[in-house]
């Protein structure tokens, strides 16, 4: 358990605004930003990429982890095959106008994926779906619900949460909750 | 500490004197940390119940029979005692008289905290901002701050409904149901006005007043949420 944390068996809602609903046929998965072409995938297209399923243990900055978390989803890495970039940094954006930022490197090598069920069932509006980034190993709030693409970026730029005085790195095992932690 | 309030059956606002607090904004929160005397420590965010005007620094706990700070705060916690602090934080569910109006405050159960705060700073600094005020609680006696919010209810500008989800006193004249879009949109006013509107309480509370506010035409970017989880 990272410090400061205590285990829940539920699932908590957190979330800045009302959730936003979108029709699966108007939904879109977009890479962006520093590529040479931006790439773009319906939903139909999504459901095709390989899926992953992961058991994970998430850390809420609230101070809430939730063990075993059962999701499925595509890697980013599958998202970024043979997509050409110079960026270091992402933003994920989402409906409703929701950013957070995070390093490449953090959303590479098995360690994030575009997660649109959980526990073996789609996931729910409230607890980000139709699809949600995950990226268990950073504070939850770098897993964007209702994410919608990813902007490559040569230079980061801090996202929602991260200009309102919570930290621009967010690891849960450096306890690195708020600014200057 | 130095001085507590029962406020009903299960929540107490603790009073604190605070040696260089650095200013709140109304709705922000700060964390609070227990030590053991084995070294076993335990935090959780706890919402500001005062405006940044008040001299003292309160906030207001709901005791949890399975929580793990709750009952040493609601009920062990003795006038002197010390507690360790960090904040104030968050940014984004505050207000402050500058960002206007009107006001709409949805309050579901102890979610009412940070709203008390923002109501006490309206009244602080004088705004002349209209102010509607839901308060969803299951029983009259679960009602936190009642006397403050019955007075604060006859200052022109302030609006305060209740609404009483589980057993209404006889006579009661508030609403006596959960909300719904007819009684947001009875407290809310028309989404033409374009009300700031803030919603703090349980899941499924802010769920319901968050999506049937879109539903009535209001704006997402007007609407900011701040939810209680079972800390």
């Amino acid at each position: 358990m990272p410090p400061g944390q205590y285990v829940t068996t539920d699932f908590p809602v957190l979330s800045a605004g009302p959730t936003p609903r979108v029709q699966l046929d108007g939904w879109s998965f977009t890479i962006e930003g520093a590529v040479d072409s931006p790439v773009s995938w319906s939903w139909s297209d999504f459901q095709s990429l390989p899926p992953e399923t992961v058991t994970v243990d998430i850390h809420c900055v609230t101070k809430w982890t939730k063990l075993d978390t059962v999701w499925t989803g595509v890697s980013v890495d599958t998202l970024l095959d043979g997509v050409e970039t110079q960026g270091a940094f992402v933003t994920a954006f989402s409906d409703g106008g929701y950013t957070t930022n995070l390093p490449l490197a953090d959303v590479t090598g098995g360690k994030a994926w575009i997660a649109y069920a959980y526990g073996g069932e789609p996931l729910e509006p409230e607890h980000g779906g139709p699809a949600r980034l995950l990226v268990p190993h950073l504070y939850f709030w770098k897993s964007a619900k209702w994410v919608r693409g990813l902007e490559l970026r040569a230079t980061d730029k801090p996202g929602f949460w991260e200009n309102y005085g919570y930290n621009n790195y967010g690891d849960p095992w450096r306890e690195q909750r708020y600014a200057g932690d | 500490m130095v001085s507590l309030v029962d406020e009903t059956a299960q929540t107490k606002s603790i009073v604190l004197d605070v040696p260089e607090w650095i200013p709140h904004r109304a709705g922000q929160h700060v964390d609070v940390r227990l030590t053991a005397e084995d070294g076993y420590q335990a935090q959780r965010s706890y919402s500001i119940a005062s405006a940044p005007e008040d001299a003292r620094l309160e906030l207001t706990v709901e005791r949890l029979d399975d929580g793990e700070v709750s009952p040493y705060l609601a009920g062990e916690l003795r006038e002197g005692d010390e507690l360790e602090l960090r904040g104030p934080i968050g940014g984004y569910f505050v207000w402050e008289e500058a960002f206007g109006g009107p006001l709409v405050l949805l309050a579901g159960g102890s979610g009412v905290v940070p709203l008390r705060a923002m109501l006490r700073h309206h009244q602080a600094a004088g705004s002349t901002v209209p102010v509607s005020l839901l308060y969803s609680a299951r029983t009259f006696d679960d009602v936190i701050y009642r006397d403050e919010l019955m007075t604060l209810a006859t200052v022109d500008g302030i609006e305060i409904a209740f609404t009483l989800t589980r057993v209404q006193p006889e006579g009661w004249q508030g609403y006596r149901r959960r909300i719904d879009r007819e009684l947001l949109a009875e407290i809310a006013g028309p989404a033409t006005d374009a009300p700031l509107v803030y919603v703090c309480g349980p899941t499924a509370f802010v769920e319901t007043a968050a999506t049937e506010l879109v539903a009535l035409g209001h704006r997402p970017e007007r609407i900011r949420t701040e939810r209680f989880g079972p800390s």
